[in-house]
């Protein structure tokens, strides 16, 4: 068992040194002068060149890089070349939306799709079955920013219920900031759950036909008992699994959706980072968001490592 | 982080609890802006954005502009001109003080225009106190300013958001925490949403109404228009989404008021550049470009169309709009005549507002009608910055100048236009050395036909000020004759 | 998609899910690749003065703020997103199968290090490794192909390398190999045409991927460029127009739902109808 962990958490070390590595070699090629950006389009060649060395952009680039990765193992993430600030302050109040966002559209996702997933497998091939298969059909073809829109149209615009963008931020009370967060929350959850669904229903269809569950059927337990106690209990293996995987793409939804509700997250903060070429809050972030997707990969093999049965048993032998 | 969130997790939960009772007392603003101020010091940066926040909200200078862009005592009470233009006298007015409760002296509007003026300055009108030969203290409420050469808008140029006056032992830190002599301080920046201005009541005037002010940044118009449909908004100075004016019209919570700005919105062309050197090339251009194309499609009806680089709504403008009539057949045979009978390729880079991405792509279609196929290619303001305004590498692009009375850039040596006239040049001396008006007036309206004879650049659209804001709301300026969103004189009229 | 192996859907039966798939499918090519040599209007044309208009006989779809047809728009952006999404799956394909192919056949460290790659590759969702090479290289066409594309490979990567490591524990294989084939011979003769069906199946499932990544990207403004129609930046254009004509946004989603599910229903069918072991459990 050490083993396996010692062997995941030196894939983790170096997918992630590896990855920062890419990060940094791309971006420092980024066209564009953070100095020109700020002092803006009346400024002269002197007052250009002084800011240039203020910032230090003539120090060589491998320099650079040991620089960066020495701070950020410190937690030293750095100072934002536009605001200021240290870069950890940023991507914490960023931090303080994208993170509800992505878990409260994962459990959502979640909490549809698997009593619908459980549903669906319980009435195989019935016209129960074939509404959610189509639905969730449906559900994985329809692009998260487009139904977004739609939910603005419908929510917003023609019945005023519910806020088409911004947040108007915490302090403006739970209620108020919640409401801006659900039609976002919805539009991030729903292609995710369509997708969860299908994986729940074939995974408890799997282990629907396992023997252990013949066995506990054998045993004398009601068809709802054996469903619910034992099926569901090891279908979520994959489910957790896929949930891990799909969590990229969560983060790219994310990323999207910010945009479209105009949400002051990291993917907001990334777009306007980019557009001002402040060079240490992208490379932190597309970090930040690489290594999130590393770390969750490496939990969820972690997970499975675990938590199968099977697996197990080869590891308590091996 | 997780104390800053758990921090946030209380807070919100108290104001939750809150939030009703003390919505009741007297009310502030909420100010909506499309672009975020890269810092908060007008003297160290040249973005519209800051000045959009602290010009006459947190700083002031010695003089300010007012909402008819006309020259207003600010710091100074009075001055006096010497009969040669060459020495400024200006008399500060008493008891003003900083933010932080030092009072203002002499000393201090010294030394604000010296580091402004400095070697190492990194002022971004460095240019705007070139003229100024010294500055000089006369005891603790008077200063002294004694130029090279007379300069007619010297004073109009004092009001500009780069001439404030700091303090010097604050002056380092105004990027992050402001102080300045204004009627708000500043009270808090979160980064990528909003600044939160707060009533400075040791305020030398009589107070400014709001009791506070926020200006949140929302750069995506269909953002900007949900927001200030759910209140989140008060008001929005320059609203980014004008093809949405028409809903805020017909709603009675909303006043929907069109100014006008100094936004002159040019087809900028890169005159060094084949073949686009030819002014035949210039000219059919001009004669295929559909101004009333661009500004119904890109800007849904507001705007006013410009022959040259000048507002329509100064009194030196000359309309030149007629000067190339639009017409696809007298386009045609100039290109022809160019040596360019089946057109040409060439690229058009465009920033990111809509008049310029939309506008882009109207443009491109009228200027395909005479055989011009244009490449669009969006750009970041960051690389619009570096390849176009500083590299020159471009063909033409879509901007707007709004800075004040600009005129002036078409005589700068190697400004992105690649423009080189020794008689334009020679116009814009002669107007710095002019001080009466209507002499100034007559230069000016020279000036405009020259730009327009030779084509320089398509002049399209003056861009307008849509401003929206709650039909409550009373004081917002209805024009935009420099970059600010002075509230000094806004207030809830119910 | 890494629950490839682990989906069967519910609902249609596969033959009736394939046929489904495949009209959709069909139709979405036809489209695409007839509105290269024909569109009821001139999509690059600009008419302010019929900006808004609404369905009409020459306009079934009306038209959008700039004047511009949206039936015509909606086709020229099928052709568009069909280019992306080809190309990229290509290159996806392209490289992907080979280093699956490589990584298996020759195993040790060469296997190591294209997992170890593909890891790193998918620690960037695709969106994000996008963001930076089109902030890099530019908005276009061309580099949202290749954004999406470099996402792809590692996909197809591993798909292979697992799908031929399987195999090459086969006995047809030893036999290959004691007859003195060589590691690339025997990939090409014998591995590869027995796990095309499966990399067909994900390449149909990848293709409404790409689709989906193109609509985003050409919706933030990174993807295929105006005046080149395409259904993201329609739905971008449309958003602050939902109070003036909500149809602008309406049309181009539902075409990217049409293709994206029939791309799906496709590759569903296929995988049932061709993955011999996902036949069990129905």
């Amino acid at each position: 068992m050490s083993i396996f962990l010692a062997q995941r958490l030196t894939i983790l070390v170096f997918t992630l040194l590896a990855a920062s590595l890419v990060v940094f070699v791309v971006l420092e090629v980024l066209p564009g002068d953070p100095a020109a950006m700020m002092l803006g389009v009346n400024a002269q060649e002197d007052t250009l060149a002084a800011l240039r060395s203020q910032m230090g952009l003539d120090r060589p680039a491998w320099q650079r890089y040991l620089l960066w990765i020495a701070g950020l193992l410190q937690g030293d993430m750095g100072r934002s070349f536009t605001y200021d600030v240290p870069v950890r302050e940023l991507v914490a109040e960023r931090l303080a939306i994208s993170l509800p966002l992505a878990l409260l559209a994962m459990l959502l996702s979640a909490a549809l799709a698997i009593p619908l997933g459980v549903l669906a497998a319980a009435r195989r091939n019935g016209p129960g079955d074939l509404a959610i298969a189509v639905l969730a059909q449906v559900g994985i073809a329809v692009p998260n920013f487009w139904f977004a829109i739609l939910l603005v149209l419908l929510f917003s615009v023609t019945l005023g219920w519910l806020p088409a963008g911004g947040f108007a931020g915490w302090d403006a009370g739970i209620a108020k900031a919640l409401a801006s967060l659900l039609l976002p929350v919805v539009a991030l959850a729903l292609p995710q759950a369509a997708i969860l669904t299908r994986v729940t229903r074939s995974s408890v269809l799997e282990v629907l036909g396992e023997d252990y569950l013949r066995t506990a059927r054998a045993k004398g337990l009601s068809r709802r008992a054996a469903l619910w106690g034992h099926a569901v209990g090891n279908a979520l293996i994959p489910v957790v699994t896929i949930m891990g995987l799909q969590f990229s793409f969560l983060l790219a939804g994310t990323v999207i959706i910010e945009n479209v509700f105009y949400l002051p997250g990291l993917g907001r903060l990334l777009f306007q980072a980019i557009a001002q070429r402040d060079l240490i809050v992208v490379k932190d972030v597309v970090l930040l968001l690489a290594g999130a997707v590393v770390l969750v990969n490496f939990l969820v093999d972690l997970l499975y490592g675990v938590l199968d049965p099977r697996l197990r048993r080869s590891l308590r032998h091996g | 982080m997780i104390r800053q969130m758990g921090r946030g997790l209380a807070a919100m939960v108290l104001c939750g609890l809150l939030a009703g009772p003390l919505a009741a007392a007297e009310q502030g603003i909420v100010m909506g802006m499309v672009l975020e101020p890269p810092h908060l010091d007008p003297t160290a940066g040249a973005a519209a954005a800051i000045d959009e926040v602290v010009y006459a909200n947190v700083f002031e200078g010695l003089t300010r502009i007012d909402r008819d862009g006309a020259v207003q005592p600010a710091l100074a009470e009075s001055w006096a001109v010497s009969d040669d233009g060459l020495t400024y006298r200006f008399n500060l007015h008493d008891g003003v003080t900083f933010h932080d409760g030092t009072p203002l002296t002499a000393a201090d509007v010294v030394f604000s225009l010296e580091r402004a003026r400095a070697d190492d300055s990194v002022n971004a009108q460095k240019a705007l106190f070139e003229p100024i030969e010294s500055v000089a203290a006369d005891g603790d409420d008077s200063v002294v300013v004694t130029l090279k050469r007379p300069t007619g808008g010297f004073l109009f140029n004092l009001g500009w958001g780069d001439a404030v006056i700091v303090s010097p032992q604050t002056a380092a830190d105004n990027k992050s925490t402001p102080i300045g002599t204004g009627p708000f301080k500043f009270r808090r920046w979160v980064k990528g949403d909003r600044v939160e201005l707060e009533r400075y009541d040791g305020h030398w005037a009589p107070p400014a109404k709001l009791p506070e002010a926020t200006f949140k940044f929302i750069s995506d118009p269909a953002a900007a228009a949900a927001a200030m449909l759910a209140g989140d908004v008060d008001a929005f100075a320059n609203f980014p989404a004008p093809e949405t004016l028409a809903q805020f019209e017909a709603d009675p919570r909303f006043k929907v008021v069109i100014g006008s700005t100094e936004g002159e919105t040019i087809l900028a062309t890169n005159n060094a550049r084949p073949p686009f050197d030819d002014i035949r090339v210039r000219r059919a251009m001009a004669h295929a470009l559909d101004r009333d194309a661009v500004i119904l499609g890109a800007m849904f009806g507001y705007g006013t169309p410009i022959g040259s680089h000048f507002a329509p709504h100064h009194p030196a403008y000359v309309d030149l709009t007629g000067r190339y009539p639009h017409d696809l057949d007298a386009a045609r045979a100039l290109l022809a005549e160019a040596g360019y009978p089946d057109g040409f390729e060439a690229t058009l880079k465009l920033p990111p507002p809509s008049y310029a991405r939309r506008g882009g792509e109207i443009v491109a279609a009228d200027l395909a009608k005479i055989g011009i196929r244009l490449e669009l290619i969006p750009v970041e303001w960051a690389q619009w910055l570096e390849q176009v305004f500083t590299n020159k590498d471009y063909d033409l692009t879509i901007v707007s100048h709004t800075e004040p009375m600009d005129i002036g850039i078409y005589a700068r040596d190697d400004y992105y236009f690649n423009y080189n006239n020794p008689a334009f040049k020679a116009l814009m001396a002669g107007l710095a050395a002019e001080t009466d008006e209507a002499g100034r007036y007559e230069i000016l309206g020279e000036a405009q036909r020259m730009l327009a004879e030779d084509a320089v650049n398509g002049f399209i659209f003056q861009l307008a000020k849509h401003g929206v804001w709650n039909a409550k709301l009373g004081g917002l300026w209805e024009n935009s004759p420099v970059q600010a969103n002075d509230l000094t004189e806004v207030e809830w009229t119910e | 998609m890494a629950e490839a192996g682990l989906v069967r859907s519910g609902g249609l039966r596969a033959e009736r899910r394939l046929l489904l798939g495949a009209a959709m499918t069909g139709f979405f090519l036809a489209v695409a690749l007839l509105s290269t040599i024909w569109t009821p209007h001139d999509v690059t044309a600009i008419d302010i003065s019929a900006r808004f208009q609404g369905s009409s006989w020459q306009s079934w779809l009306g038209r959008d703020h700039f004047g511009r047809d949206m039936l015509s728009m909606i086709m020229v952006g099928a052709a568009n997103s069909l280019l992306v999404a080809l190309v990229a799956v290509g290159i996806g394909a392209g490289l992907g199968v080979p280093l699956g192919l490589l990584a298996a056949a020759r195993g040790g460290w060469l296997d190591e290090l294209v997992m170890r790659c593909s890891d790193v590759a998918f620690a960037f969702p695709a969106l994000l490794s996008a963001v930076m090479i089109t902030a890099l290289l530019g908005p276009g066409a061309v580099n949202s192909m290749i954004a999406i594309g470099i996402f792809n490979v590692p996909v197809f990567a591993r798909l292979t390398r697992g799908a031929a490591l399987s195999l090459w524990a086969r006995d047809f294989v030893a036999a290959a190999r004691a007859a003195g084939r060589g590691g690339i011979a025997i990939s090409l003769e014998h591995i590869l045409p027995n796990i095309a069906s499966v990399l067909i199946v994900q390449a149909t499932i990848q293709f409404a991927l790409a689709i989906l990544a193109e609509a985003g990207l050409s919706y933030l403004g990174l993807g295929t460029q105006p005046p080149q129609p395409s259904w993201g930046k329609m739905l971008n254009d449309a958003q602050t127009l939902l109070f003036t004509a909500p149809r602008l946004a309406i049309y181009p989603g539902l075409a990217i739902v049409f293709t994206v599910l029939g791309l799906n229903l496709l590759g569903d069918g296929l995988r049932d109808i061709l993955d011999p072991r996902l036949r069990r459990a129905r």
